[in-house]
């Protein structure tokens, strides 16, 4: 199905369509998207290291998934995303600032969350607007939840989005990826370090 | 079962809010013995409530998990009402249902567990208003009891719909005037804990919470009849001290005032002969767990002092 639409980083407005109802399709096994486009994985995972050392604040948003050790799979990737998060660390430059900030709940907080130390999909703009994160990604969040706040992010932020998924990737993220294993999370983390370097940092 | 389950994994644990980390530090998922002395000293499973201050449901809430004997087994099941403003921020598995069908999912629930976990322990709690078990309710909290569904029913009887303003409701007492019943109700407060009884319910009470102590006694005794025998309910007062004209710190007083011998809420029980039986079995049970545990720590003393 050829489409015009793009999924672009926002603010696109306060209720943006859901990108699979302008036509944007999941990318089979070995392929990812870039702004609902197909194409193949390496391509992807080229365009995500580029966004992590080119923004300001490249975060990564662990869910529940991967936050709780619920079996051995769980517990490596949570591992793969640590090294990932370390490896985007010591890519980056002093003026840049790499974060990780877990989303433990998908119930709404209240009072309210701590928007410096956690991400809630319900609001997920606060953490974003608080922190000034411009690319972040999420990984080991459960598709629904992930849907629901790539989506407000989209509507209300700036920030660039990639999903880390485990199934079959996520339409309405900017770069998704599809059947998420420790492994790729690594591949990933191997192109940072690969492109550390060559890509111009951003300007104040 | 134990806290084992609940592991945060190494590398993120650091990064997690404390609250979670010490949800596994100091919690008491698969502690023996558990209730409500452990408030204070470890880790409760709820976090701050959105509740009215000095709410005596909140009092309840805190009691009741406190006192749930297996907690990382247990899945409550609430309704629409103020509970449903405390559920988001426990740590206990919980639905919340529609309005008044909370003893048909806890139902389905219940039987669903048994087939998915065979041999192993797996409570269903209901918890929820009067309104919801009373009036919209009644029905599936009825056939439930009927069908001698396996779970708990908890009724926090606040005498009226409180979160939506203070409407009459089944259990509001007669003569009652409130702020969206202004005539006065003009038929008498439903006896459910005797339709209960008659219903086939094995284990009911009918009290106040002002005594933590007697809250943990009569939930675990609720929990485990419904886990061998079949239902049980409890009917506890918790006043909304906004709807009926008291201040934050008055909560206390008006279920001490309203469970003297002659009010509605004195302490009422009934038990059927198979859960009498029970009961005293688990009393024995725990005697001697405890007469072990102290013979224990004494053992432990003397040979600290050697």
């Amino acid at each position: 199905m050829s489409t015009m639409y793009e999924v672009l980083p926002g603010p696109e407005h306060f209720l943006p369509p859901a990108a699979a109802s302008m036509g944007i399709r999941l990318p089979d096994p070995g392929q990812a998207h870039i702004h609902g486009k197909i194409v193949n994985e390496d391509e992807a995972m080229e365009a995500a290291a580029r966004q992590f050392l080119s923004a300001k604040v490249p975060t990564i948003f662990p869910g529940p998934l991967v936050l709780w050790a619920w079996n051995e799979k769980a517990a490596k990737k949570a591992t793969a995303i640590r090294h990932l998060y370390e490896t985007i660390k010591e890519s980056v430059t002093p003026s840049q600032q790499a974060m990780l900030i877990p989303m433990p709940d998908y119930r709404p907080k209240y009072p309210k969350i701590n928007p410096e130390i956690e991400i809630n999909p319900n609001h997920p703009n606060l953490t974003i607007w608080h922190n000034k994160i411009d690319a972040c990604m999420f990984v080991g969040v459960h598709c629904h939840q992930a849907n629901l706040s790539l989506k407000i992010i989209r509507g209300g932020t700036y920030c660039y989005t990639i999903a880390m998924c485990a199934q079959a990737g996520h339409e309405d993220a900017m770069v998704s990826f599809r059947d998420a294993t420790a492994d790729k999370i690594m591949r990933l983390a191997d192109w940072v370090k690969k492109l550390k370097g060559s890509v111009e940092p951003p300007k104040d | 079962m134990s806290k084992e389950r609940i592991k945060i994994a190494a590398e993120m644990f650091e990064i997690m809010p404390s609250e979670y980390q010490d949800l596994v530090d100091r919690a008491t998922y698969g502690k023996e013995g558990r209730g409500w002395k452990d408030i204070g000293t470890s880790k409760e499973l709820i976090e701050e409530h959105s509740l009215c201050a000095g709410c005596p449901e909140s009092m309840a809430f805190r009691y009741i998990l406190a006192s749930l004997p297996a907690p990382e087994d247990t899945v409550m099941v609430g309704s629409t009402g103020c509970t449903s403003l405390v559920f988001p921020h426990v740590g206990v598995h919980n639905i919340h249902s529609l309005f008044g069908n909370q003893n048909a999912i806890a139902s389905g629930l219940k039987r669903a567990l048994s087939v998915r976990f065979p041999g192993q322990v797996k409570d269903v709690v209901v918890l929820a208003g009067d309104g919801a078990t009373v009036d919209i309710g009644l029905d599936m909290t009825l056939q439930a009891w009927f069908r001698q569904e396996k779970f708990t029913t908890i009724c926090f009887d606040n005498e009226l719909y409180a979160n939506t303003g203070g409407q009459e409701s089944g259990l509001m007492q007669k003569g009652f005037v409130a702020k969206m019943a202004p005539v006065g109700k003009t038929f008498e407060k439903v006896k459910l804990p005797e339709i209960a009884r008659e219903s086939g319910c094995h284990y009911v009470v009918n009290c106040t919470v002002s005594k933590p102590n007697l809250v943990e006694k009569v939930i675990k005794n609720a929990i485990h009849v419904a886990r061998e025998i079949g239902p049980t309910y409890l009917q506890l007062y918790t006043p909304c001290i906004l709807e009926i004209g008291k201040n934050s710190m008055e909560g206390l007083q008006e279920m001490r005032d309203s469970e003297k011998p002659t009010e509605r809420f004195a302490y009422k029980e009934y038990v059927s002969d198979e859960a009498k039986e029970l009961l005293t079995e688990l009393a024995a049970k725990e005697k001697e767990r405890k007469a072990a545990a102290k013979k224990q720590l004494a053992e432990k003393q003397l040979a600290g002092k050697a």
